[in-house]
């Protein structure tokens, strides 16, 4: 395992009690503000000293609380990018990009030059951090913590501060990153569209405990924790790869473990893998093959789970083959249609709804 | 009247700018120091440590002169030890004027390095400890740099406050020409004196010049740092 953290700690009346192991690639911290994503990226950076707690990154131990072991953040050589930046406002971009340096004369690798490229830093190094923009200042941040060799790198919530416009500068960045160099990443965010995008393995928290761990597909699949991702914008994640495009229709067909997805144009070259995000509230469920109908995506499967209360909606989770979707309808559908475990249902989305925007990309 | 100085006038001026020059430089690592353990330290007697800094600042400064005298004087118990252990005597030298001065001037100094060393960014020293600075790196890298405006004016305050120091002066180490008798002391013995009017306008004019030149010197400073340490 890449990462092995386990923590307690209090902070007045927020408790955190969290464990996960994860892989290589790109480990996203996800959930809600207030959910403990940041104090406990804090508790691995070192920068906060839990009650309780164990820290093992590629095989280094550097935290055990049982046995008395705390390297100390200086010494963990785990970078870490900030929400706001936090760039050295006494030094021009270059001394930031080499501040690491300092302290740790022997790193080789990465080169500056290979830093530079990577995050086109060059127009920027002779600047003061003042006169950059925001998204700027995030890609300065990451070279910065690229350049003093970290063995893992923590970015929380990197994005948060920026606008949609910046986001969508800053996230090929960060694929590259993920893609062209080998450090692991914990990524910490509260943006289902990111975390689709960036994640190979996703961590959910929930008030200060790790609620599910596993790949996007999975965790976002499970009706139980659509109530912690939030209702309104739960919602399964389908993988796929470009089957088809329709050019005089502008669309794109994909294939997955649920059947045929048609989608808006996708600008991607046959056989791209890509992750779809089919919100709960956009699928709408039938018990007989629907005819004569605009939605483009009719997909045949069974109920799998029903979770339903006292309120006027209801959540539902479909197998579609080995894929799992999940929808929202109304209490009184649930009774009408009379659905159950087992039912054989057809889910309908609307091609509309899974336009070339956060909710189909590329991975 | 001539605004030319006689050698007697020109002794003063230097005597005050070096007990000025000497008062502020010992002062300020010890300054810095307090100002760290005042800013970030958590102990029982901090209250009682903030007092007794800022205490020449309240006292009247014969008070301290006095204090100073029974401390440092000749038979005192600190001015017995620097004398036996350095040879460094403060009673009725120079070096007593330059150490009253300091002492006047410590509680700004302190002040003005305390306030600076407040408002920096601790997320800043957070962040370069990941980047793989120790306690020591990040003090000498973005602490102190980050603090600097505050330096400068403790600087400029305490050297303006250790040149025109009067009371505490006189008090502990008298008023000897060429020796302890400072820009201030001087205006006194010439205002005292018949026919020393001239001379004590004449240094009048000296002493508003350079404590003018001080005071549009931090400006000037403060300006060009504000501007380079301008937060990102």
């Amino acid at each position: 395992m890449t990462i092995e953290i386990e923590a307690e700690h209090r902070l007045g009346a927020f408790r955190l009690e969290a464990a996960f192991a994860s892989g290589p690639g790109v480990t996203a911290l996800f959930g809600r503000s207030g959910a403990g994503k940041t104090t406990l990226v804090n508790v691995i950076a070192g920068l906060l000293r839990p009650a309780r707690g164990r820290l093992a990154v590629e095989g280094a131990l550097l935290l055990d609380t049982a046995r008395g072991i705390f390297v100390p953040a200086h010494k963990r050589r785990i970078g870490y990018v900030f929400q706001e930046g936090r760039l050295f406002p006494h030094l021009t971009v270059w001394q930031n990009l080499l501040f690491g340096r300092w302290f740790h004369r022997k790193a080789a690798h990465p080169t500056m030059a290979e830093v530079v490229a990577l995050l086109d830093l060059a127009p920027l190094v002779d600047r003061r951090p003042a006169a950059l923009s925001g998204g700027e200042k995030q890609r300065v941040a990451i070279g910065r913590a690229l350049l003093a060799d970290p063995r893992l790198l923590l970015m929380d919530e990197p994005l948060a501060s920026l606008d949609a416009e910046r986001k969508s500068e800053i996230l090929p960045y960060i694929e590259r990153l993920r893609d062209e160099t080998k450090i692991p990443i914990v990524y910490v965010s509260h943006s289902i569209p990111e975390v689709t995008r960036l994640a190979t393995t996703l961590v959910l928290m929930a008030a200060g405990r790790v609620e599910a761990v596993g790949t996007v597909e999975e965790v976002m699949g499970r009706l139980d924790l659509a109530p912690k991702t939030g209702r309104f914008e739960a919602g399964a994640v389908l993988e796929a790869r470009v089957a088809s495009h329709d050019a005089t229709y502008g669309l794109t067909q994909l294939r997955c473990a649920a059947g045929e997805l048609t989608v808006p144009r996708l600008a991607l070259p046959l056989g791209t893998a890509v992750r779809v995000r089919i919100r709960a509230r956009d699928v709408i469920i039938a018990r007989e093959p629907p005819r004569a109908i605009s939605a483009l995506n009719v997909l045949r499967g069974r109920v799998a789970e029903i979770a339903a209360g006292d309120a006027a909606q209801c959540e539902i989770r479909l197998a579609l083959g080995s894929a799992s979707l999940l929808a929202r309808i109304t209490r009184r559908s649930l009774a009408e249609l009379d659905l159950a475990p087992g039912s054989e249902v057809f889910a309908v989305v609307k091609s509309v709804a899974l336009g070339d925007g956060p909710e189909t990309v590329e991975i | 009247m001539t605004l030319a100085l006689t050698p007697e006038e020109l002794d003063a001026i230097r005597l005050s700018l070096r007990v000025a020059l000497w008062a502020m430089a010992c002062s300020l690592p010890p300054a810095v120091l307090v100002a760290l353990v005042l800013a970030r330290g958590r102990f029982w007697g901090k209250a009682l440590l903030d007092g007794i800094v800022h205490l020449p600042l309240v006292l009247p400064p014969v008070v301290t002169g006095y204090l100073l005298l029974l401390l440092f004087g000749r038979q005192g118990p600190l001015g017995r030890f620097f004398a036996e252990a350095f040879g460094l005597v403060f009673a009725f030298r120079w070096t007593g004027a330059a150490l009253a001065a300091a002492i006047m001037g410590f509680p700004l100094m302190v002040r003005a390095i305390r306030l600076s060393l407040e408002a920096v960014d601790r997320r800043l020293e957070a962040a370069a400890a990941t980047l793989g600075a120790g306690a020591l790196g990040v003090f000498a890298t973005v602490t102190l740099p980050l603090m600097l405006p505050g330096i400068i004016a403790g600087l400029i305050l305490s050297f303006a406050r250790s040149f025109g120091e009067f009371g505490a002066t006189i008090t502990f180490v008298s008023n000897i020409p060429g020796e302890t008798e400072t820009l201030p002391l001087a205006i006194y013995a010439f205002t005292q004196a018949p026919g020393g009017d001239p001379m004590a306008l004449r240094l009048t004019l000296v002493s508003v010049a350079v404590s003018m030149s001080a005071l549009l010197a931090a400006e000037l400073l403060a300006r060009r740092l504000a501007r380079k340490l301008a937060p990102a």
